[in-house]
């Protein structure tokens, strides 16, 4: 018996550790943010598909993870949905002895979905709404902050249930980044950040559990990220922005709102909620690759120097098709520049 | 080191391997180096990582010092963290799945072990054993779209009959400690059955035998001589199954709604020790966050030597003779 | 009181087939031979599979399998057969404290220990950090297995002068080997499903990961990523994921009851 385990053992080990890698392959590991893994995936495949030799492996183990992966040195390059913060770049310095620049790649944006029986309608919500409704303090959904806003509409005096994010995300900075700009009341009481304390309201586990407790529960209300309320078919509401108007998130709109931007810094690194200007969706972000400005290796640096470069031509084109707005056109040309950095 | 071989031995093949073999299986001495070896890796293994979670919530252990144990408020943004409301979620879901899943699970493996006809028993333990190879995401997923739903249509007949006492009063919003609760009990039942049903199958027939010949019934055997006889069995799989329970990630974080607070209802929403590691981990916002999530691994680890201790002291009250 | 038992059973078996029933409505059925052969696809473009999550998660077993299966099994034997008393009792309330450790942490362990001082993801620290996982399992399911073998049986074989290494390992662990073997098995599935300590560990790829230097995708991660995306698409081969590893780990039990038994079953 002994025997018959031994061999069977010692072909299952041989069998699985036979392959070696093609001369010349160049394998990348890369790894961070959730929100934007759809589209870079696509890139990845899309590039590897028309430089066989160069296979970059994204996982998505979230911003903080891309952030601490990539200042630990077990990836090649992060990603972030929210800018690594004074205190990171700074660490990242330390342990790796060069600086770390952020690329933008694509736009991403919350939507307030909800779930109030017999009303199909997208409702309109002002900033202060919002923030009124995640901070406890509006409680119905007859409630003068939002009735105002929707003549027409006829809501039930139901009381409201919060549902937002357990886990820490980009999302959830986005959100409290935009809640934080649009009352003073959250930004003293609550503030921004990946995970917060929130007032009220019941905890979902990424997108899908806020968007399954949403379907679950009558007169409820949280964010989730556009794509995915587009992909499944959710109802979801307008924002006012700071011009007046009440936008639907869309593609356009949120492009418009990195558009509407009046100065990017060098670095990349802003926030874009609650930007000026006419039909711009207040709350969008950048998400970003978090790339070490000196690599090593003559190989991965020319390769994810040209990925940059293609991903900022022929990259941008196919967001669409996945529900991610594009860069628009001032930041690609400044990227571009910026892709000399690496050295 | 001689031996007295006994006179009639099978026949072995002969060459080094099988030489090794021959002096391990006669060796008393070397087979007690080796599997005394194997067991002090376990204690290697626990103190190495009790080191590592002490040695990375430094951070937070010099900021909060015990009162991070009392604490209620768990803020990244100002940089608050308190394990209070994570320890009573954590307790309570393990008490939840203890009290549904001992009995289902012994139950069904007396059944399984006594009752049903071998090919039967053999079979559905078989496809009750896969039940645990199911990944936890699964019975996340699971939970949300079906067990949700379904608990929020047996409610009603819930509340009618136990609404009466503050653990099933408020609001239900389907997501609950009661919830994840269930959850758990589903996730550790294949151990208890599985466990249960071989020990109560190796305990030997002539006991039984004894007991009917003394006029005893089917039923009065099986509580009365089997079970004590399988006890121990039996206990060390619902450690087992406790173990599951208190460190289950996935299927608990997607139904108990994850608010840290306390709320006496079990109808009401919580949060556990291992969701919340699990939730925010990889994206804890600064070491002192992470910090904080490492400690309250620490804490689990403590919780569970206490709740360890407290089932041995049931178990070695209820045993006459000899601890566990 | 016997028919309460029944009900127990109905209903224990009841969740388990809906379970798997589920599984097989949502996942089996759409199963192709793609998903067993192709690597996997960016959403939206159809004919992707998981093949390399398949072999990832196959070498991730077989190395904690070898680490955590001998380890716990003889650790079991040492507290079933030599164990005196305080030490013994010190090293099963250890083994009940690890056993009770979130799988995310044994995988933030596994990565400060391996991870860091290698200075990249690897299959083998991903195996590692499962085998640790598996040998407190082990020990206690070999320890309650060994013990339930009665003590007629081991002096028995010592009036017969055997010794008592010799006693062991003839007479009582093939006794108890029905149980043994369920205990590997569970053993076996429970960590199968594990995805936490993998994250931080095994990492995931999209492409085939030779050897066990590089990162590798594996069955659980792959569920997880696809299932909490967007993508009705990549939800649906999140089930079928779902059932393939299932599937796997019915193959492993039934391979290795073949294996480990003489008579190709294990009998009662």
């Amino acid at each position: 018996m002994t025997r018959r385990v031994f061999i069977v053992n010692a072909a299952l080990v041989a069998t699985l550790t036979v392959g070696a890698a093609s001369a010349q392959q160049v394998l990348i590991n890369a790894g961070g943010a959730t929100f934007p893994y759809p589209i870079y995936s696509k890139w990845f495949d899309e590039y590897h598909k028309k430089f066989s030799n160069i296979a970059i492996n994204y996982a998505s183990i979230g911003s903080g993870g891309g952030i601490a992966q990539v200042t630990a040195g077990t990836v090649d390059f992060g990603a972030s949905d929210g800018p690594m913060t004074d205190a990171a770049i700074k660490e990242f310095q330390d342990k790796r002895g060069s600086a770390i620049l952020h690329f933008p790649t694509v736009l991403g944006a919350d939507v307030p979905t909800y779930n109030i029986p017999g009303v199909t309608a997208s409702l309109n919500f002002t900033g202060e709404a919002l923030a009124g409704i995640f901070l406890g303090k509006i409680t119905k959904w007859n409630d003068p902050e939002i009735a105002n806003a929707n003549p027409g509409v006829k809501l039930p005096s139901n009381n409201i249930v919060v549902v937002h994010r357990s886990d820490n995300s980009g999302t959830t900075y986005i959100w409290t980044d935009y809640l934080s700009k649009a009352s003073k009341d959250w930004e003293m009481k609550v503030g921004r950040g990946t995970g917060v304390n929130w007032p009220v309201g019941l905890g979902g586990k990424g997108n899908e559990g806020v968007s399954g407790s949403i379907q679950q529960t009558a007169n409820s209300v949280g964010y989730v990220e556009l794509a995915y309320a587009i992909q499944n078919k959710m109802t979801y509401g307008k924002v006012k922005n700071a011009a007046g108007e009440f936008v639907q998130a869309s593609l356009a709109s949120v492009t418009a709102a990195a558009a509407g931007m009046k100065e990017m810094p060098e670095d990349f690194r802003v926030s874009i909620t609650n930007p000026p200007g006419k039909g711009v969706y207040p709350i969008a972000s950048f998400t970003w690759l978090l790339i070490p400005s000196k690599i090593s290796d003559p190989a991965k640096k020319k390769a994810i120097k040209d990925f940059l470069g293609w991903m900022l031509a022929d990259g941008q084109k196919m967001t669409e098709a996945l529900l991610y707005a594009p860069l628009p056109k001032a930041v690609v040309t400044k990227e571009l520049k910026a892709i000399d950095k690496i050295q | 080191m001689s031996v007295t071989a006994p006179t009639a031995l099978p026949a072995r093949p002969s060459g080094r391997a099988s030489a090794f073999w021959h002096r391990l299986r006669s060796g008393d001495d070397i087979a007690y180096v080796i599997t005394l070896t194997c067991a002090l890796t376990i204690l290697a293994l626990a103190v190495l990582l009790v080191f590592e979670l002490f040695r990375n919530s430094a951070l937070p252990r010099e900021k909060f010092g015990w009162s991070f144990l009392s604490g209620t408020t768990w803020d990244p943004v100002v940089g608050q963290y308190g394990a209070l409301p994570f320890i009573y979620g954590t307790v309570v879901t393990s008490a939840l799945a203890l009290l549904m899943g001992i009995p289902l699970g012994v139950g069904a493996a007396i059944f399984l072990a006594e009752l049903a006809p071998t090919k039967i028993s053999n079979g559905l333990t078989f496809l009750i054993e896969l039940l645990a190879a199911v990944p936890s995401v699964i019975f996340g997923l699971l939970g949300i779209f079906v067990l949700v739903p379904a608990l929020v249509a047996i409610e009603p007949a819930i509340r009618a009959v136990l609404g009466w006492t503050p653990l099933f009063s408020g609001p239900f919003y389907g997501v609950s400690l009661f919830s994840a609760g269930v959850v758990l009990t589903v996730m550790i039942i294949p151990f208890i059955i599985s466990i249960s049903r071989e020990v109560i199958l190796a305990v030997p027939t002539e006991q039984r035998e004894g007991a009917l010949a003394l006029g005893a019934t089917k039923w009065e055997t099986t509580w009365n001589v089997v079970l004590p006889f399988a006890k121990k069995g039996i206990m060390g799989s619902i450690f087992l199954a406790l173990a599951r329970s208190l460190g289950e990630t996935m299927a608990v974080t997607m139904v108990i709604g994850n608010e840290p607070k306390i709320h006496e209802s079990l109808f009401a929403p919580g949060y556990s020790i291992a969701a919340v590691i699990a939730n925010n981990f990889a994206e804890a916002s600064d070491s002192l966050e992470k910090g904080a999530l490492i400690e309250l691994g620490l804490v689990l680890f403590g919780l569970t030597i206490i709740i360890n201790g407290l089932a041995r002291v049931l178990v070695l009250s209820t045993t006459r003779k000899g601890a566990s | 009181m016997l028919s309460l038992t029944g009900v127990c059973t109905f209903l224990a078996v009841g969740t388990l087939l809906f379970v798997l029933g589920y599984l097989f409505f949502h996942g089996g059925t759409s199963l192709t031979w793609d998903f067993f052969t192709k690597l996997p696809t960016p959403v939206g473009e159809s004919g992707g599979g998981m093949a390399n999550a398949l072999l990832g998660s196959a070498k991730l077993l077989l190395l904690a399998s070898c680490i955590g299966i001998p380890i716990g099994f003889l650790g079991g034997v040492y507290l079933a057969e030599f164990g005196g008393s305080s030490f013994s009792f010190v090293v099963r309330y250890t083994t009940d404290l690890l056993n009770g450790v979130p799988s995310i942490v044994i995988g933030i362990f596994a990565y400060t220990l391996i991870v860091l001082p290698q200075g990249h993801f690897s299959t083998l620290s991903g195996g590692l950090a499962l085998g640790v996982m598996m040998i407190p399992i082990a020990i206690r399911s070999s320890e309650d297995f060994l013990k339930a073998v009665p003590v007629s049986l081991r002096e028995g074989a010592m009036a017969l002068g055997a010794s008592k290494a010799k006693t062991i390992f003839t007479v009582v662990i093939p006794a108890a080997k029905a149980g043994l073997i369920t205990g590997i098995m569970l053993n076996v599935a429970r960590v199968a499903g594990e995805t936490a300590p993998l994250i931080f560990t095994a990492f995931g790829n999209r492409y085939w990961s030779p050897g066990w230097d590089q990162p590798t995708a594996a069955l659980p991660v792959m569920i997880y990523t696809y299932a909490i995306s967007p993508y009705p698409d990549w939800k649906q081969q999140a089930w079928s994921a779902g059932f393939v590893l299932l599937m796997l780990v019915l193959a492993i039990n039934v391979f290795a009851r073949m294996i480990l038994s003489k008579r190709g079953h294990v009998a009662r």
